[in-house]
């Protein structure tokens, strides 16, 4: 029966050399003893004749690597039995459910675990050090995971000098070049230096005794790990006096609260109501009422209202559905992609956005979550009914000659009537305060067309529609 | 660095102030190090914890209060102008000594900086930025940086913020607007949305100039996202509606997390607030349930559809809640449902499911097989068939969910505070 003796605990190597041998010279796990004693003398082990080279997917290699390091002195043949079995199973590792599998991966997430942990408990202590500045901690990890992990805290400490002391290995960073020596015992613990008891102080407070979880704790701090956490020595009395302080906070009394504070904020004034029907003094003015305004039920899940924008005495006025995401979160009408279309569309008119009146017939942004993205959904006729009270201020404020409107929506809240927008779009439509509606596609539309030529067709309409409301309104 | 009677006494009461912010995530910040640097600091993806409290959170980051003086009263913070909690402010320079101090010795992953209102909005937020400014140029810290934002900051500071932050955060705090206008009347709901709003639209417009642009990018903005807090249990908001918020608020902000904060009795708490606190084991099926609303495939009308008031059931987790609730969709067969009919079978959780599949690819699953890949075996097997095992008249058994439910809870339902 072959015994392979390794070069170390963590003889990745020298087992990977042996472990080819092996399994070409088909020598089966049950045959083989794998010791790291020093005294077991190696029987040697041929490469059989013509045998072929054995393969291993690299995730093997990886997952080989890390096993080495845990502690169990089953690793060599655990990973030696997968290795056996992969020339006729190639998918083996695949198989989660398999035994020889589960027991490799449970070795692997126990060195992997170790390391994360590591990261995360060292504690270096501020030593002397004749240079300057330098750090020191004494750390003993479950799994033999020093070399693994010390270069993480080189990438993360470049410029700082120190060293990670284990019963097993000492790793030494000295700015340029990372270095072990032999392990050490726990006389060489660093002693605790000046900041420690902030670090304590802070553990201490960061504490709420209101929620006592302790099994939480223990679970992603477990108690192996405490003798080497200074704040840890803090936990049984904290456990202790958590019911305690608890209690008291509860039962203190709250009229013994400051009546009188000076400096205090103003609160903040109740957003107008704006159910009152005075009618707005000024564009201005609506911009800043519809931020409070409940005539439906659309504020409550949107960023803000979206209020119209241009000049106050623009002859055309441009009359779109409602804002979208973008406009949502902006504050401000036709910055999306619709936005984007119809710039094309006035670019290709010929005509200037800024001397337009831009705004929506619904002024909060209908939606619903669909994941993480919030899916437009069209305003009913509810909100449409409840918003034309803004539109119409609008309205009767800027006088427009001409309102282009976009989409059918746009078009019953400006008409006053359900009005199909192919059938109708492009002829004048005189309103009842004597100027003239010219309706048109919405340009959201035009992106959800699913072919090229429809999209085309429907933007040459747009710009056809742009061109007769511009010069309907004598632009 | 050497730690003065005075400092340690500010942080004791301003790191008191900061445990009410359920965050310490460290988790999303580009890969960096101090490699070729002059100072300190990794963000490697995963973030860890240095730390659990017996409250059983985790410590990540030095998580504390500039000051906790505050001209705001908010009836749910123990910070609030009425209170008579004991006051400190530290300096500047202070926050980034202790930032590195304890970077050093490894107790960090870096700095969550919040603060009481002082004087105006820009001020307080000013200060703020100037901490993480000389923590990243003066020190060229490469650490994580969480950054609070005030709502009514100017837009320039909250430029600036993002700049040397990884995450910034805003919190909504109540569910309901209204809830906000009561007990925290110096707050605007809107101006939260907008400046939540505002961030996203920063993030997003970073990220489309960083694309392809050759080999000098400008720096990302916020790249870790931003994240909120909504307490629960300080006002009459069910679970549905605090999903509802949630799923809002994902959608709008493209928030990285909602966190959930039952509320907590505090030193010196206010007489505005209910007397019973919510149980813990509230906050911790707000926190399944809006896993299976990212994760899982769920819509929140099917999680929240039917509940009692729109409460998560406290005896039972929210996907078992919804499959004892569905159970004419089960059993399911593990070896030909879809990936999506598998996420929704109680027990089974993303990982599971994917080596489920992997597995299924070489053999006819078992329930043995099944048994290797989850935790509890004894959830899953009334839902699932398998080569060997069907349940039979077990998915309908009327008591069904008494079997799955636990003899003892494992916390106190309701703590009653009188």
């Amino acid at each position: 029966m072959p015994t392979v003796r390794l070069d170390g605990e963590t003889d990745f190597d020298g087992w990977r050399t042996a472990a080819r041998r092996l399994r070409a010279a088909g020598v089966p796990p049950e045959a083989v003893t794998w010791s790291t004693e020093s005294e077991l003398f190696a029987d040697e082990i041929e490469a059989a004749p013509g045998a072929s080279a054995v393969t291993a997917p690299a995730a093997f290699v990886d997952l080989a690597r890390d096993v080495v390091l845990h502690r169990s002195p089953s690793r060599w043949d655990a990973l030696y039995r997968l290795l056996w079995r992969l020339k006729d199973e190639p998918r083996l590792l695949a198989l989660a459910t398999d035994e020889d599998v589960q027991r490799a991966v449970h070795l692997q997430r126990e060195v992997s675990r170790a390391s994360h942990k590591m990261k995360a408990f060292v504690r270096f202590r501020d030593v002397p050090h004749p240079e300057g500045e330098a750090f020191a901690a004494w750390f003993e990890p479950p799994h033999r995971v020093l070399e693994k992990t010390a270069p993480f805290f080189v990438r993360r400490f470049t410029a700082m000098r120190f060293s990670i002391l284990t019963p097993d290995l000492c790793a030494h960073w000295d700015t340029r070049t990372l270095s072990f020596t032999p392990g050490e015992d726990r006389a060489s613990i660093p002693p605790p230096d000046a900041l420690e008891e902030a670090w304590t102080l802070y553990y201490a407070s960061i504490f709420n005794p209101a929620r006592l979880k302790v099994r939480m704790m223990c679970k992603e701090m477990p108690k192996r790990y405490w003798r080497n956490l200074p704040e840890a020595a803090l936990i049984p009395d904290l456990i202790e006096k958590a019911a305690t302080r608890t209690t008291a906070m509860v039962h203190a009394d709250p009229a013994q609260t400051r009546r009188r504070v000076a400096g205090r904020a103003e609160a903040k004034a109740d957003p107008a109501p704006s159910t009152n029907d005075t009618a707005p003094a000024s564009l201005g003015a609506i911009a800043d009422l519809i931020q409070g305004c409940r005539r439906c039920d659309l504020w409550r899940d949107a960023t803000q209202g979206v209020p119209g924008e241009g000049p106050h005495d623009a002859p055309l006025m441009v009359v779109g559905e409602q804002p979208g995401d973008q406009e949502d979160l902006a504050g401000r009408a036709f910055v999306g992609p619709a936005g984007g279309v119809l710039d094309r569309a006035f670019a290709e008119a010929g005509v200037d956005r800024a001397r337009l009146y831009l705004t929506n017939a619904v002024k909060h942004f209908k939606h619903e979550p669909r994941g993480k993205r919030r899916l437009h959904k069209t305003p009913n006729a509810g909100e449409v009914k409840a918003c034309r009270w803004w539109l119409d201020s609008e309205r009767s404020l800027l006088r427009p000659r001409v309102i282009m409107t976009l989409g059918a929506t746009a078009a019953a809240a400006v008409i006053g009537k359900p009005t199909p927008v192919l059938k109708a779009r492009g002829q004048a439509i005189l309103l009842d305060d004597q100027s003239q509606a010219i309706v048109t596609l919405h340009p959201s539309y035009l992106l959800r067309l699913p072919d090229e030529a429809a999209k085309a067709e429907g933007f040459a309409m747009l710009v056809e529609d742009v061109r007769t409301a511009a010069k309907l309104a004598g632009l | 660095m050497h730690a003065s009677p005075q400092l340690k006494q500010k942080l004791a009461i301003l790191s008191d102030a900061a445990k009410y912010d359920a965050s310490c995530a460290s988790s999303g910040a580009p890969a960096r190090n101090s490699v070729g640097g002059k100072g300190v600091g990794s963000t490697e993806g995963m973030g860890i914890c240095h730390a659990y409290a017996p409250d059983g959170r985790c410590i990540s980051l030095l998580k504390i209060l500039l000051t906790n003086f505050c001209i705001y009263d908010c009836a749910y913070c123990v910070n609030r102008i009425s209170s008579n909690t004991p006051r400190a402010r530290f300096s500047v320079q202070e926050v980034i000594d202790l930032t590195l101090g304890f970077y050093k010795r490894n107790y960090i992953e870096g700095l969550f900086l919040s603060s009481g209102i002082i004087r105006s909005a820009d001020y307080t937020m000013e200060a703020m930025v100037r901490v993480a400014r000389g923590l990243r140029l003066d020190h060229d810290f490469r650490g994580y940086i969480h950054l609070k934002l005030i709502p009514e900051a100017s837009p320039e500071l909250v430029v600036e913020a993002g700049l040397y932050a990884d995450r910034v955060s805003i919190n909504v705090e109540l569910p309901r607007d209204a809830s906000l206008r009561a007990l925290a009347p110096e707050k605007d709901a809107g101006q939260i949305k907008k400046a939540m709003g505002a961030v996203r639209l920063g993030i997003e417009e970073r990220a489309e100039d960083r694309k392809g642009r050759g080999k000098v990018k400008p720096p990302a903005f916020a790249a870790a996202g931003q994240s909120t807090q909504l307490i629960v249990g300080a006002d009459q908001a069910s679970d549905d509606e605090i999903l509802g918020k949630s799923e809002t608020l994902y959608g709008g902000y493209r928030l990285k997390r909602v966190y959930y904060s039952a509320f907590s009795p505090m030193q010196d708490g206010s007489k505005a607030l209910p007397l019973a606190r919510p149980p813990l084991m509230r906050e911790h099926r707000l926190y399944q349930a809006d896993w299976l609303l990212r994760f899982y495939g769920f819509g929140r009308g099917e999680i929240t559809s039917g509940l009692p008031g729109g409460m998560l059931d406290l005896a039972v987790d929210p996907k078992l809640g919804w499959a004892l609730a569905n159970r004419g969709r089960f059993p399911v067969d593990v070896n030909r449902a879809d990936r999506e009919a598998l996420l929704r079978v109680p027990g089974l959780g993303v990982s599971s499911v994917d080596r489920l599949l992997a597995v299924r690819r070489q053999k006819r699953v078992r329930l043995e097989d099944v048994r290797r890949l989850c935790k509890a075996i004894v959830k899953v097997r009334p839902f699932i068939v398998t080569e060997d095992w069907s349940p039979g008249a077990l998915t309908d058994s009327a008591d069904l969910k008494a079997r799955l439910t636990p003899a003892v809870p494992a916390e106190p339902r309701q703590l009653s505070l009188f």
